[in-house]
């Protein structure tokens, strides 16, 4: 713990706190998808940067964990580097961009490209953890329809994307079944990402603002939604990266000029700047990179 | 209507009451509905009609009696205390709600398409291609045009919406309706066409339904038995044409002699 700040305990929030929270992710990890409410603390960050997030993260970080933190795939955006920062100082861990070598990943809106391995822990930041919300404005009747397993209603949601567009238009915070029982939102994760919860690590889902905490506990079975006629289809954007050539990653489209030029890159930049670093080369990468 | 011998009646009630504190909703309510039949209760505001309907489809506890209804599965039992489960599933399936005012019974941001099909995804329809040919089917038999499958509730007219309810309800070939004021707020030519529409469909689906109006034309059209109440109790039961022309209560003497004469 060297080199932390004192005027903090331990990664900010105080030891009774950080129990609670605990309860409520051992309570979310035995009933897997179910929201199970928790007292949200005050964070020194504005509700929807990822408050719930990071009340979860500094309940499961100890002294020897090492820290990453990505926002739509980036180590290297606002959001991340503040949070990685405000972990720097209040617990003195360790941080990397690496995802291989982090113990603890708190995202926004991604999964990393590398499979997670046991042992780590990825925690999602949550804007609205009710995947009912918008079908069912009572918090009441949801709470009902989840108890009674009523679910009929997401499957409306998507009849409409098919009858409105033709396909299911949902392209993320995807709705899925976990192990058959819970119906629940994965966060505003892209649809390519839904294949990949089914994974070794621990996923821990904090929703600041709502005051829930869901979880996911290593190989849990996660089933994206769909109709028969209408699979599930875990879409990306049809190109290549322009820096590193992968085909196999998701994509952000930069607009880079004001005449239509554009270019695809991997948002998870990581997994860019390692595959350039081992020579791989896409269409608009410069030749002294890397 | 020859087989109501060979079939227990398809609900049964006994000694409902519904109090508001010291004030009564419904008390003392015994009656059976036999498979095809429909009855109407008819009173005035506040005579108790719509708790009573609403204790009989489980959306109120009664405070007392019973609600027997003849599942598919285990034969007459009390709606009041299955289990809330087994009673919002039989909510779904066999039972259906027309309300009054269709924007209750309508998800209003969702397409006509999908409000119909809704029921049928609750109990585990996963094709959207039958699901949808479902859906178009039932518009017709509503009498909406297909055209519309797409269009949401709100740019529908007072008796579409009325219409495409009817049609959301009856989708899963529910075996009782409950209808409260199913015509009340719209204009006569409507009503006329919509009260036509509904005894098409009862009369060929074979359903039960339990009219609440305070409409004595309704329930001349609809209903085969009336009862009719007031103050929370009924005063007054039998067969619809007997009880509206030879009314033996005072009280509905005085109803059947306030409707307006064109």
């Amino acid at each position: 713990m060297d080199g932390q700040d004192q005027a903090y305990n331990f990664a900010y929030l105080d030891e009774q706190t950080k129990r609670m929270i605990r309860r409520a992710i051992l309570k979310g990890l035995a009933v897997p998808g179910y929201q199970v409410p928790f007292a949200s603390r005050e964070m020194p960050m504005p509700y929807g940067w990822g408050t719930g997030g990071v009340q979860v993260s500094a309940a499961v970080m100890v002294p020897e964990d090492r820290f990453k933190v990505i926002d739509q795939g980036a180590d290297d955006t606002t959001n991340a580097v503040s949070i990685r920062k405000f972990f720097e100082k209040t617990a003195g861990v360790a941080v990397t961009e690496r995802t291989g070598e982090a113990t603890v990943i708190q995202t926004r809106h991604r999964i990393p490209e590398e499979e997670l391995g046991e042992g780590q822990v990825l925690v999602y930041q949550v804007p609205i953890p009710e995947p009912l919300r918008f079908l069912e404005p009572s918090e009441v009747e949801t709470r009902k329809m989840h108890a009674l397993e009523e679910y009929g209603l997401m499957h409306v949601k998507l009849y409409e994307d098919i009858a409105r567009h033709g396909a299911i238009s949902t392209a993320y915070a995807y709705p899925v079944k976990v192990e058959g029982r819970y119906v629940m939102d994965p966060s505003p994760i892209p649809k390519f990402d839904n294949p990949k919860m089914e994974m070794a690590a621990v996923q821990l889902f904090g929703a600041g603002r709502e005051q829930r905490i869901y979880a996911l506990p290593p190989y849990t079975k996660v089933v994206s939604l769909d109709f028969e006629d209408h699979p599930f289809d875990p879409s990306k954007a049809d190109h290549p990266c322009d820096l590193c050539g992968a085909e196999d990653s998701y994509l952000d489209e930069v607009i880079v000029d004001d005449a239509g030029g554009r270019m695809f890159v991997c948002s998870d930049t990581d997994y860019c700047g390692t595959r350039q670093a081992n020579g791989h080369r896409g269409a608009l990468a410069a030749e002294d990179a890397a | 209507m020859s087989n109501l011998q060979e079939s227990g009646p398809l609900l049964s009630v006994r000694d409902v009451a519904k109090f508001y504190g010291a004030r009564v909703g419904c008390r003392d309510v015994s009656f059976d509905l036999w498979p095809g039949e429909v009855m109407g209760i008819v009173g005035e505001s506040g005579s108790g009609k719509t708790t009573l309907l609403n204790c009989l489809a489980g959306q109120l506890t009664p405070d007392h009696g019973e609600v027997l209804f003849d599942t598919r599965t285990d034969g007459l039992k009390d709606t009041v205390r299955m289990s809330e489960p087994e009673r919002r599933m039989l909510r779904r399936t066999d039972w259906a709600f027309v309300h009054q005012h269709a924007h209750e019974g309508l998800r209003m941001n969702v397409s006509a398409g999908g409000n119909v099909g809704e029921r049928l995804m609750a109990v585990g329809a996963r094709n959207y291609g039958q699901i949808r040919e479902e859906a178009l089917d039932w518009l017709g038999r509503v009498e909406i045009s297909g055209e519309r499958i797409d269009d949401r509730p709100s740019a529908f007219s007072g008796g579409m919406r009325q219409r495409l309810q009817i049609a959301r309800n009856l989708v899963t070939g529910p075996r009782l309706v409950f209808m409260d004021e199913p015509t009340g707020g719209l204009d006569v030519s409507v009503q006329a066409r919509l009260l036509d529409l509904l005894r098409g469909l009862v009369r060929e689906m074979g359903l039960s339904a339990i009219i609440v109006t305070h409409d004595l034309a309704v329930v001349r059209l609809l209903a085969d038995r009336l009862m009719v109440m007031k103050g929370g109790e009924v005063v007054e039961a039998g067969l619809t044409d007997q009880v509206l022309d030879d009314p033996q209560h005072g009280y509905t003497q005085l109803l059947v002699s306030s409707v307006l004469q064109v």
